[in-house]
């Protein structure tokens, strides 16, 4: 058995009267990369505030690295590299002043660390003397990564890295993660892209203060317990219509130029006779296998 | 709530054969914007049509807030021709903006008004009268279903609610076009389809509708998508045109190809 | 320590790159004194004066003459009783009434003094206070005349009277006074301001999550400041000094450890206001009106605390720049040394302990 990294027993936080995470327990292997995935609001990041020790959670407990988040704070932040949510960089201060000044309140140097971070820091390096607040999107990203990094903390915390960065940049931000991984560092990412789940070892999928799930995508995606169809015609908004009218259907959602469709009839020739009853023309059935989002979904509605 | 009547045949058609050339409602040719030496849109040219769902996708910093800006009449460019709901984008910015909607993920309603105090004023920037505000309010609640928050501050909703609220708002005076600058981010997936079903039902009534996203699955439910690469758009048309040209699965393929290979 | 420094240098790029505070921070000590100094100094001409001489002889007639050719003053009415004096003020052309007592000349010869009484209309100090000093040196003048063609010792006796306003401020107050609100403003919102900014930022959620001490931010924080609000009580001294002409009667070693002393007070109280507040607006909004405004109105800086109602006395005694105010005229303008301002010094450094202590206390190691 591996190493466990983070350790979370039962942890509850309540603002006034919104339960924030409910009762949430689950362990991180060390050199693991885990992912939390779920929309706005699903508590992902007051879960990683009390990881980080800069929430105090209302019931159960949590421990990094054997540290517990609330004795041993002052341990676990010489431990952690963290990158909140929003991004929290100096604008006024250039990329190297930023980096330089996070090696120094965490008693390190660039020169010191360098090597963790070359295969990030190259890409910005060029840009090392523009002001933090003129970088790009992606840029950014990568630069508050370098930081996070630059004391070669043993467990990384990355709230919603990727959040309002295009696409080509998610998929450099997560080529980086995987990399960093071999180092092994443990790293915890949050995430209300579903596509990128399956670029996680294991992933939790979190729902209004619950994880509905913890396993592999391989694994999550298996448990999907009916068979699903994607569905295409001529018209999509009119399949889309005639669809959700249909008694059979359980769920119908979009899905790029498909609608991803559960009947609770065991019997697809039922979905074309329908939809020529609706005189649609160009249909197009095929059992697919579910993806992370559809296997959420179904989740959430349960 | 949704008219099944009168439903456009959107898919496989071409946009032309679709909607005519007479109900073009934006149209850029040659559009230029610059910044000192710096090129933000790099001779821009298309249109849309009425009734149309438009993809507008690009890396970040590739110049699609720029151009949004222009085509909402709060930049001028710098050359090239350029209308939008039939008026002179160079002159009209006025009237340009009593015709369009817009929605951002970032700003779009007060947190500190309630739901009805957000409609009522947005209604009223937009000169609607106020029995028709009353109106268009009561049938706005009962459609979303929030005749239990109606009276709560904007704060303490779902940003799903959010969402489709300010959505809801920013078509209340029907505008002609309503531009969406990445309205679905990180909402849940389940709010995020249903938010695509107000969009398609929109764009059904005939409100053009010109999109932003980093979801590229949302891509696909354009009617024609745009992909911006370094201020010039590199590649506009249908979700599968794009996908056979550049010989993609998915949209995602398609704007990895295209933004990477700059 | 090495922490420490780079925090430091930190927090002085932050102040070097954001100019146009800067350029308010040192632009404002320069356009307030700039500003008091020249609505104080106007030059008096040809005001308005009444002479009330009750012996009428020769000393008195030169007097008179000496003042009238002087260009400064202009005779309005001779007046002959002393109850013409107040109507004479109250038809608003006489801003000065000079008053020779009964056989001057006589009693200067034979008892070698007389008295002259000035009575000004102080209901605007600063042109009452220039009025009776130029009087006073065109009499002494006078007197020194005197005796040197006489060689006897003689003594005229120049005694000045404010109406309506007994309590005739120094102008020199101003300089104490925009020091004090200056040092203030600068040392309490800046420091309040650059805290909730990494507030505002995200940044205090990292600087939290690291090894760095709650106390090691504060004090990071407050370094420079020191350094730019003692600057600018040095630039306001200089200024108040060319400008006006205003010496430092005490120690200025004195004069600058009081004012450190208080810069630390102001800033500690920055501190106190970031750690309850979470946004720059209202840490700004907070440091106007709880600080700057008892500052202004409270402190004896423009309305002399014993007008002020009572309980407003009272309440006086817990805005601190009311103390240093007390501090600084005393040490410019009496020249006082620590012996006689030790009890004032003590308030100010025990309300500074009592601020660090809270601000310490109150400064979360965590978030919300």
């Amino acid at each position: 058995m591996s190493e466990i990294a983070i350790s979370v027993n039962n942890l509850s936080k309540k603002y006034g009267d919104i339960t924030a995470i409910n009762n949430l327990s689950f362990e991180i292997n060390k050199g693991e990369l885990f992912g939390f995935i779920g929309p706005d609001g699903a508590g992902k990041t007051t879960l990683f505030r009390i990881l980080c020790t800069l929430l105090l959670p209302d019931t159960g407990s949590a421990s990094l690295c054997s540290f517990d988040a609330v004795k041993d704070y002052k341990k676990i932040r010489n431990i952690i590299g963290y990158m909140p949510g929003k991004f929290s960089l100096y604008q006024d201060l250039s990329v190297e002043e930023n980096l330089s000044f996070f090696a120094t309140i965490f008693g390190t140097t660039l020169e010191e660390n360098y090597d963790l971070i070359r295969d990030i820091y190259i890409q910005i390096e060029p840009f090392k003397t523009r002001q933090a607040g003129k970088l790009s999107g992606g840029m950014k990203q990568k630069l508050a990564l370098c930081c996070a990094m630059i004391h070669k903390p043993e467990v990384l915390v990355l709230d919603e890295p990727t959040t309002g960065v295009d696409a080509v940049s998610r998929k450099e931000f997560w080529e980086m993660l995987r990399k960093l991984k071999e180092s092994g560092i443990t790293i915890i990412v949050s995430t209300p892209y579903m596509d990128e789940a399956s670029l996680c070892d294991r992933v939790a999928l979190i729902q209004g203060g619950n994880i509905m799930s913890t396993d592999t995508p391989e694994n999550i995606i298996s448990q999907f317990d009916t068979a699903l169809y994607a569905v295409k015609t001529h018209s999509m908004y009119q399949m889309m219509l005639d669809l959700k009218d249909w008694n059979q259907t359980e769920t119908a959602y979009l899905f790029g130029q498909y609608m991803h469709l559960t009947i609770k009839d065991k019997d697809n020739n039922t979905i074309e006779a329908y939809l020529k009853s609706k005189s649609h023309k160009d249909i197009e059935i095929k059992q697919i296998t579910p993806n992370i989002e559809d296997a959420f979904m179904r989740l959430m509605s349960k | 709530m949704i008219q099944k009547k009168d439903i456009p045949v959107i898919a496989k058609a071409s946009p032309m054969e679709r909607f005519g050339e007479a109900n073009v409602v934006i149209t850029v040719k040659n559009l230029v914007k610059k910044f000192g030496d710096f090129v933000a849109n790099d001779d821009l040219s298309f249109e849309v049509y009425k009734g149309e769902i438009f993809g507008f996708l690009g890396a970040n910093g590739a110049g699609k807030t720029t151009a949004i800006r222009i085509l909402c009449g709060l930049s001028k460019p710098t050359s090239g021709e350029l209308t939008i709901a039939g008026f002179d984008g160079y002159i009209d910015t006025e009237k340009i903006k009593k015709s369009i909607g817009y929605m951002s993920q970032k700003f779009s309603l007060y947190e500190d008004l309630t739901v009805v105090e957000n409609i009522r004023f947005y209604g009223g920037i937009y000169g609607i009268s106020g029995k028709e505000i009353r109106i268009r309010t009561e049938k706005l609640i009962e459609k979303l279903n929030l005749e239990s928050v109606k009276d709560k501050l904007i704060k303490g909703l779902p940003l799903g609610w959010r969402q489709k609220l300010a959505f809801s708002v920013a078509i209340l005076h029907e505008p002609k076009i309503v531009f969406l600058d990445e309205p679905t981010g990180g909402v849940d997936p389940i709010t995020r389809r249903q938010f695509w079903d107000m969009i398609y039902e929109a764009a059904n009534r005939g409100i053009t509708v010109f999109v932003t996203t980093h979801y590229m699955d949302e891509a696909e439910y354009c009617n024609r998508v745009s992909i911006m690469v370094d201020g010039k758009i590199a590649a506009l048309d249908t979700p599968d045109g794009l996908m056979k040209t550049f010989g993609a699965n998915n949209m995602e393929g398609v704007f990895l190809k295209l933004a990477r290979g700059k | 320590m090495k922490r420490f420094k780079g925090f430091v240098i930190k927090e002085f790029y932050h102040i070097f790159r954001d100019y146009r505070t800067m350029v308010i921070l040192f632009g404002m000590p320069l356009v307030q004194i700039m500003l008091f100094g020249f609505a104080i100094t106007t030059e008096i001409n040809n005001a308005g004066i009444a002479i009330l001489d009750n012996s009428k002889d020769a000393t008195t007639q030169k007097i008179c003459n000496k003042l009238l050719s002087s260009g400064y003053f202009k005779l309005e009415a001779n007046l002959t009783d002393y109850k013409e004096i107040e109507p004479s003020f109250r038809k608003g052309k006489i801003k000065e009434v000079i008053i020779f007592e009964n056989n001057f000349a006589q009693k200067l010869e034979t008892e070698k003094k007389a008295d002259i009484q000035i009575v000004a209309d102080a209901s605007d100090p600063n042109t009452a206070s220039l009025l009776t000093s130029y009087t006073t040196n065109i009499i002494n003048n006078y007197q020194l005349e005197l005796m040197k063609t006489r060689q006897l010792p003689m003594q005229i006796n120049p005694e000045v009277k404010m109406l309506y306003n007994e309590e005739l401020k120094s102008v020199f107050m101003f300089v104490p006074g925009t020091i004090t609100v200056l040092l203030m403003l600068i040392s309490a919102m800046m420091t309040s301001i650059s805290i909730t900014r990494e507030k505002e930022l995200g940044t205090m959620e990292i600087l939290l999550a690291s090894p760095l001490k709650p106390i090691q931010i504060v004090v990071g924080k407050v370094v420079p400041y020191v350094f730019i609000s003692f600057m600018i009580a040095v630039i306001i001294l200089v200024l108040g000094f060319t400008v006006f002409g205003m010496p430092v009667q005490g120690s200025l070693f004195l004069l600058m450890g009081e004012c450190l002393l208080f810069i630390l007070m102001a800033l500690s109280l920055g501190i106190l206001i970031s750690t309850v507040t979470q946004t720059q607006q209202t840490a700004m909004m907070i440091s106007m009106f709880a600080l700057m405004l008892p500052t202004i109105l409270l402190s004896g800086f423009i309305f002399p605390i014993e007008n002020m109602p009572l309980p407003l006395q009272i309440f006086s005694n817990i805005v601190p720049p009311k103390w240093f105010i007390i501090i600084i005229k005393n040490i410019m303008l009496k020249g006082v040394g620590l012996a006689y301002i030790w009890k004032e010094t003590l308030i100010i450094l025990g309300m500074t302990v009592f601020f660090i202590a809270l601000s310490v206390k109150k400064f979360k190691i965590r978030l919300g």
